[in-house]
């Protein structure tokens, strides 16, 4: 088994204070392009740890160097205490890696594709066989163990590329927009599979544009934009500090939103004028609805929910997440 | 017990292998058959039948002057290929190498391991040619023993740096140019089809820098007897230095290919 029951005893021991990983003034640059400016952040052990942001942000970047996939510009990472630059080859020993694109082999079966990464690892074939086994049965693709992955689903692939992210048993995985691109229920297929691993006391770092993921599955994130962290904490802290606990969202139907800007912002701490749509932030989306009605402004819908990290991430760039 | 990476990489080739052998192997029997038939019988009798014959070629038939430059011209075009599409589609299209070398392995590995996967593809390619040489009374010789190895060679010094511009390439729109422009004047110019000295100098001397015109050189001696050992040994020369220099250009284009 590498590493998870003969892994360096002090390792795990300082891990357990210290972070699994440190980023310090990381910075990528391609060219002249700088695709992460400066960025600190420490993943503690087991915790599920993500990175929010829009396209473009830079956490493709920031993920291929913590996989040791991409040497960083300038500045300090280190994983389960020890540098990239030096120690690649162990280091990744003890990482699952979950590419934003799938890099399967398309023309070998699913099995196959397992069985070939193990290799990979130097496990042998006979203990290869035993945990691909056991995989397929985790992601739900037994049945499909001896078809060829190119005419599999996108839900499907991605579960091939989690099983085979976990044939070396890794203390850490990582995982580039593990939903981007799937059908609502294949997207809960998978969080529920990224749950269990969770538990399983994994630590679990994850890139994501969809907030809901953010909000099931990170314990604590970064809000990234423009290759730079804009904000940090768990979910909750984040809306706490950059939201309310209510958001009113009102339609006055076209090019008459910017009308009611300032009557919304009387009955609520903050506006957010959208192309479609006001969002009031306030304590009490139903008290500030009918204010507004009692001042006899009424807009063509109202809607009252609570704030997500889509607010925040609004508040913090002026710009939605998904566009 | 630890197998070393590069082997552990030739394993996923051997698992593709394992889909296609079958028309592989019968592929290579059949085309050098052809090719024989078609360009060493017929030309052949037309030449050997002609009045300076003897004085170009000495005693070989040109049959087997023909047939024996076969071991390293199917070599290099099967190798080349090889190295060109299939190759692209680990780079570019499954993006097979990258997910490589997310687990403990490096792209040195990979340059290695390519040095066993078309060493294996080459061996197979000669290996036919072979058999189907030894078919002939003019070409059956114990030297053909040594001339598997030499042609596998030639498959390398040419698989080796073509993987390189492969692995530094965004798209496959210059690989027909690669087959036309570079590998076949060699089939062409490079000593098969008569000896180069039939050329004009400057042809000539370019022949002698190409890994081709040693490879035939080698196979040719060696099955038809007549090279020397000290031509022999500066024939291989040349060819791992090719094989060594196509190699050290890998490892430094897949590094920035697959790690930038
Ligand atoms: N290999 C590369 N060469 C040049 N530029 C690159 C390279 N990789 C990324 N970039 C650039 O760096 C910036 C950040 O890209 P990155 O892929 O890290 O963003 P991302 O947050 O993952 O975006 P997305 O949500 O679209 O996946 C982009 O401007 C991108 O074009
Ligand atoms: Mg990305």
């Amino acid at each position: 088994m590498p590493n998870r029951n003969l892994g360096p005893i002090f390792v795990t021991v300082t891990s357990m204070r210290e972070g699994v990983i440190t980023a310090t003034g990381l910075v990528k640059s391609f060219g002249g392009l700088v695709a992460v400016g400066g960025i600190d952040f420490t993943v503690m052990p087991g915790e599920a740890f993500g990175f929010l942001g829009p396209n473009g942000a830079g956490k493709t970047s920031t993920m291929r160097m913590i996989g040791c996939v991409s040497p960083p510009t300038t500045g300090d990472l280190q994983l389960f205490g020890l540098d990239p630059r030096h120690d690649g080859r162990t280091i990744r020993a003890r990482l699952g890696v979950v590419p934003q694109m799938d890099q399967l082999d398309n023309e070998l079966t699913v099995v196959e594709n397992l069985l070939i990464y193990a290799r990979y690892f130097d496990i042998s074939r006979r203990e290869a066989r035993s945990r691909a086994t056991e995989l397929l049965e985790f992601v739900q693709l037994s049945e499909r163990a001896n078809s060829k992955v190119e005419p599999l689903s996108g839900g499907q692939k991605r579960r091939v590329s989690i099983a085979r992210s976990l044939i070396n048993d890794p203390d850490v995985l990582i995982l580039d927009e593990p939903t981007t691109g799937l059908d609502p229920q294949a997207r809960h297929v998978l969080w529920d599979r990224l749950y269990q691993l969770k538990e399983e006391g994994r630590t679990l770092v994850l890139t994501t544009h969809y907030m809901d993921e953010a909000e099931q599955l990170c314990d604590r994130l970064v809000v990234m934009d423009g290759g730079r962290i804009v904000a940090e904490g768990s979910p909750q802290s984040l809306i706490a500090t950059y939201a309310t606990r209510e958001v009113l969202e009102l339609r006055f139907g076209r090019g008459r939103n910017a009308d009611h800007v300032a009557d919304a912002a009387e009955v609520g701490e903050r506006v957010e004028e959208l192309p479609d749509r006001l969002l009031v932030y306030t304590t009490d989306g139903e008290g500030s609805l009918a204010t507004l009605r009692n001042r006899n402004i009424v807009p063509d819908s109202a809607l009252v929910r609570r704030s997500s990290l889509e607010d925040v991430f609004l508040r913090l760039t002026g710009r939605t997440l998904v566009d | 017990m630890a197998t070393p990476a590069a082997v552990r990489i030739a394993e996923r080739e051997l698992l593709l292998y394992r889909r296609i052998w079958r028309e592989n192997v019968i592929g290579a029997f059949v085309q050098p058959f052809l090719y024989l038939v078609g360009v060493g019988v017929g030309v052949g009798s037309l030449i050997d039948d002609g009045g300076d014959r003897a004085a170009i070629l000495g005693e070989t038939s040109y049959f087997a002057f023909y047939a024996t430059a076969l071991l390293a011209t199917t070599t290099m075009f099967n190798t080349s290929q090889e190295a060109l599409w299939p190759t692209m589609d680990g780079f570019r299209w499954s993006n097979a190498f990258r997910g490589m070398i997310g687990t403990p392995l490096e792209p040195r590995d990979l340059a290695t391991a390519f040095l066993l996967t078309f060493g294996g593809r080459a061996l197979v390619t000669s290996g036919g040619v072979a058999c189907v040489l030894a078919l002939f009374p003019s070409t059956r010789s114990l030297g053909l023993f040594g001339a598997v190895p030499a042609a596998v060679l030639c498959g390398l010094a040419f698989a080796m740096p073509i993987a390189a511009w492969t692995g530094s390439r965004d798209v496959d729109n210059t690989f027909p140019a690669i087959l036309r422009f570079v590998v076949m004047p060699m089939f062409l110019f490079g000593g098969a089809f008569y000896p180069v000295e039939q050329l004009p100098r400057a042809l000539e001397v370019i022949a002698w820098f190409t890994p081709l015109w040693h490879a035939i050189e080698l196979c040719r001696g060696l099955v038809l007897g007549g090279v020397d050992t000290g031509s022999a040994v500066g024939h291989v020369s040349v060819l791992v230095s090719y094989i060594a220099a196509g190699w050290l250009a890998c490892t430094i284009v897949f590094d920035r290919r697959l790690r930038p």
